[in-house]
């Protein structure tokens, strides 16, 4: 049972941070991006195959990782991102679907629909970290999300998270302010898939073992409900909303009834989050606290006027 | 003639396969070029609306079906289920537009596209409970027996595929080009607001416009039902497959989806056999000629390239 709620400590901590990521290209820029399990396959992949057949320590295969997953940012966003959000949204789906295929087909790299297995846990000074010691792991990834919250609040909070928020909320006008859209939607996108990259590699460290199915398009939509479901644009929303998703997929095998519950009721769970979270409270449940500049120009003129 | 070392004939075959799967990604493509026409949003619960009607239509095909009264009655049979299943896509179509689109109609762009995404989630796993994740056979409603006409190879059902397909685009460019509903579509589509002070009924044109083309999604899904079965996720490739369709053909353009999807198609087929890509990676083509069009000619092979108005 502690064994099981530590299991459910370690995969909130794996999807956090590729939701915080996610909520980097949806939630502050209005991209919509369906291809985030694919960059989590990269990064998985990409530890997998650097410490199983080249022996790479975890710390060097985790940062390659991540610089993958956003080299193939970089790559799908260059193409779409100079056009309109509903291209990008159907370019990452295909994308997701590229990577699934070729992940299942390159046997010779991949080992195809076997997937890898026998990967090494991650060597701390001489520990070497196995999947069975739970503790440690719910720290040390718990450690990795403070770090890239920390990281994306500062990015947000700059300069260059104002003009991700212009190029949300109107994309000429945002250029028409001097704000190079395509450079920053870029960075955002390639940002976003660097944190994706990092999840994938403690993904793979974590289980020991990948398998290609497992980064599929329910993947990346169970995460863009996390983030939609907390509140677009909000970091520690996101990170509710993980916990929550999570917590209610896992719940039937929790108290023990997941032999009755089919996994589909789940899927048609974030459907309807999806839906009605549009209609109903776009903002997400936590919302965000959003510039009324109407309040802040009268308040100006009020005061001027004194 | 000795074009990439294959002879003619052969080429020719491969002209016929190709043409047979583009009627198909066309009859698909015209259904989300349409919305995007006029709501300028991409349906993602097309695929869905297609694969549910044509569980419809296979149902009731099954539920008349009676070999022992011989091959008209048969062929009666799959063409009351094909309307039956026309009749149940276009009605779902109008009922998800009410329900889930219609509230975010002056949202921000993200919103509706979430929304359809979510719609599309919830059928395909729906089905999945209530049909179970089996695919299902549906027969032949007559004799497939493959004919040789001059050393190329046919089958009844793509003859069927390429005339059913051919009448329906035909008599949907009819329709938009000389009824007066569609003189109204098209309106709306160019200028909403303008449309509505003119006396069009907006709100029933994009009820329309959903019930056409899902309609149309349930004839391509019953055709292709004989050849690759039913199942509850049948319409999300074929789906996207047709999204690109219209993509390569100027989505929101009526004629680039028809002439988009037959191009993919042809492209999807030689891809396979002239240029030997390996057919676990054909789904990859699609994917590739999406990303070359965005490229290179983002608004399509057909029409030019409009700046977005402030």
């Amino acid at each position: 049972m502690l064994d099981f709620i530590l299991l459910i400590f370690i995969y909130t901590g794996i999807y956090a941070i590729s939701a915080l990521g996610l909520n980097l290209i949806v939630g502050y820029t209005g991209m919509l991006s369906l291809c985030q399990a694919a960059f989590i396959g990269i990064g998985a992949y990409c530890t997998a195959i650097l410490m199983t057949a080249f022996g790479i320590s975890f710390w060097y295969a985790i940062f390659a990782s991540g610089l993958l997953a956003g080299l193939f940012g970089i790559l799908i966003g260059i193409p779409t991102l100079r056009l309109r959000g509903d291209y990008l949204a159907i370019a990452t789906l295909g994308f997701g679907e590229i990577v699934k295929n070729i992940i299942l087909n390159w046997d010779s790299v991949t080992k195809g629909p076997m997937g890898i297995n026998g990967i090494p846990g991650p060597n701390f000074f001489g520990f070497i970290l196995t999947s069975m010691d739970k503790i440690p792991w719910v720290i040390f990834i718990w450690i990795l999300v403070v770090i890239t919250y920390v990281l994306i609040r500062r990015v947000v909070r700059s300069r260059v998270g104002r003009a991700l928020e212009s190029i949300r909320e109107d994309e000429i006008a945002a250029s028409s302010m001097g704000i190079n859209t395509a450079k920053y939607k870029v960075g955002a996108f390639t940002g976003g898939a660097f944190f994706a990259g990092i999840a994938g590699a403690l993904f793979a460290a974590f289980n020991q073992s990948v398998a290609p199915l497992t980064f599929d398009f329910m993947m990346s939509i169970m995460i863009l409900c996390m983030v939609v479901l907390g509140g677009l644009g909000n970091n520690f929303a996101t990170v509710v909303g993980t916990i929550l998703i999570v917590l209610t997929s896992e719940l039937p095998r929790l108290i023990g009834i997941s032999h009755i519950i089919p996994p589909q009721l789940n899927q048609v769970l974030f459907g309807f989050i999806l839906v009605f979270m549009m209609i109903y409270r776009p903002q997400g449940i936590i919302g965000r606290v959003k510039l009324n500049y109407g309040k802040i120009i009268k308040d100006e003129i009020l005061e001027l006027e004194k | 003639m000795n074009l990439f070392n294959i002879p003619t004939v052969e080429l020719l075959q491969h002209l016929i396969n190709g043409l047979t799967l583009g009627a198909i990604y066309s009859l698909i493509a015209l259904g989300y070029t349409m919305v995007y026409g006029i709501l300028k949003f991409i349906n993602f619960a097309h695929g869905e609306i297609l694969m549910f009607g044509t569980y419809a239509g296979f149902f009731l095909y099954y539920f008349l079906y009676d070999p022992s009264k011989g091959g008209l009655y048969i062929l009666a049979v799959f063409a009351i289920a094909m309307i039956f299943a026309m009749l149940v896509s276009a009605t779902m179509g109008i009922i998800i537009e009410r329900i889930a689109y219609k509230p975010l109609r002056n949202a921000p762009r993200l919103a509706p596209l979430l929304s359809a995404i979510g719609v599309s989630i919830i059928l395909m796993n729906a089905a999945a409970l209530m049909f179970g994740t089996k695919s299902i056979k549906f027969e032949y409603p007559f004799d497939n027996q493959t004919l040789h006409i001059g050393g190329i190879s046919i089958t009844p059902n793509q003859i069927m595929i390429l005339i059913v397909g051919l009448i329906m685009m035909v008599a949907l460019k009819l329709f938009i080009d000389n009824t007066r509903l569609g003189k109204a579509m098209r309106a709306t589509s160019e200028n909403q607001p303008v449309a509505a002070l003119m006396g069009i009924n907006v709100n029933m044109i994009i009820s329309l416009t959903f019930a056409i083309g899902s309609a149309l999604a349930a004839v391509a899904g019953v055709l292709i039902a004989m050849e690759f079965k039913v199942y509850p996720t049948m319409g999300q490739l074929a789906g996207l497959k047709a999204f690109i369709a219209a993509v390569v053909g100027g989505i929101g353009n009526i004629t680039g989806a028809m002439l988009g999807g037959l191009i993919l198609g042809i492209l999807e087929t030689f891809g396979v056999v002239i240029l030997g890509i390996p057919v676990g990676l054909k789904d990859t083509i699609a994917f590739t000629v999406l990303i070359i069009i965005l490229l290179f000619r983002p608004s399509g092979i057909l029409i030019k390239h409009i700046r977005e108005k402030v």
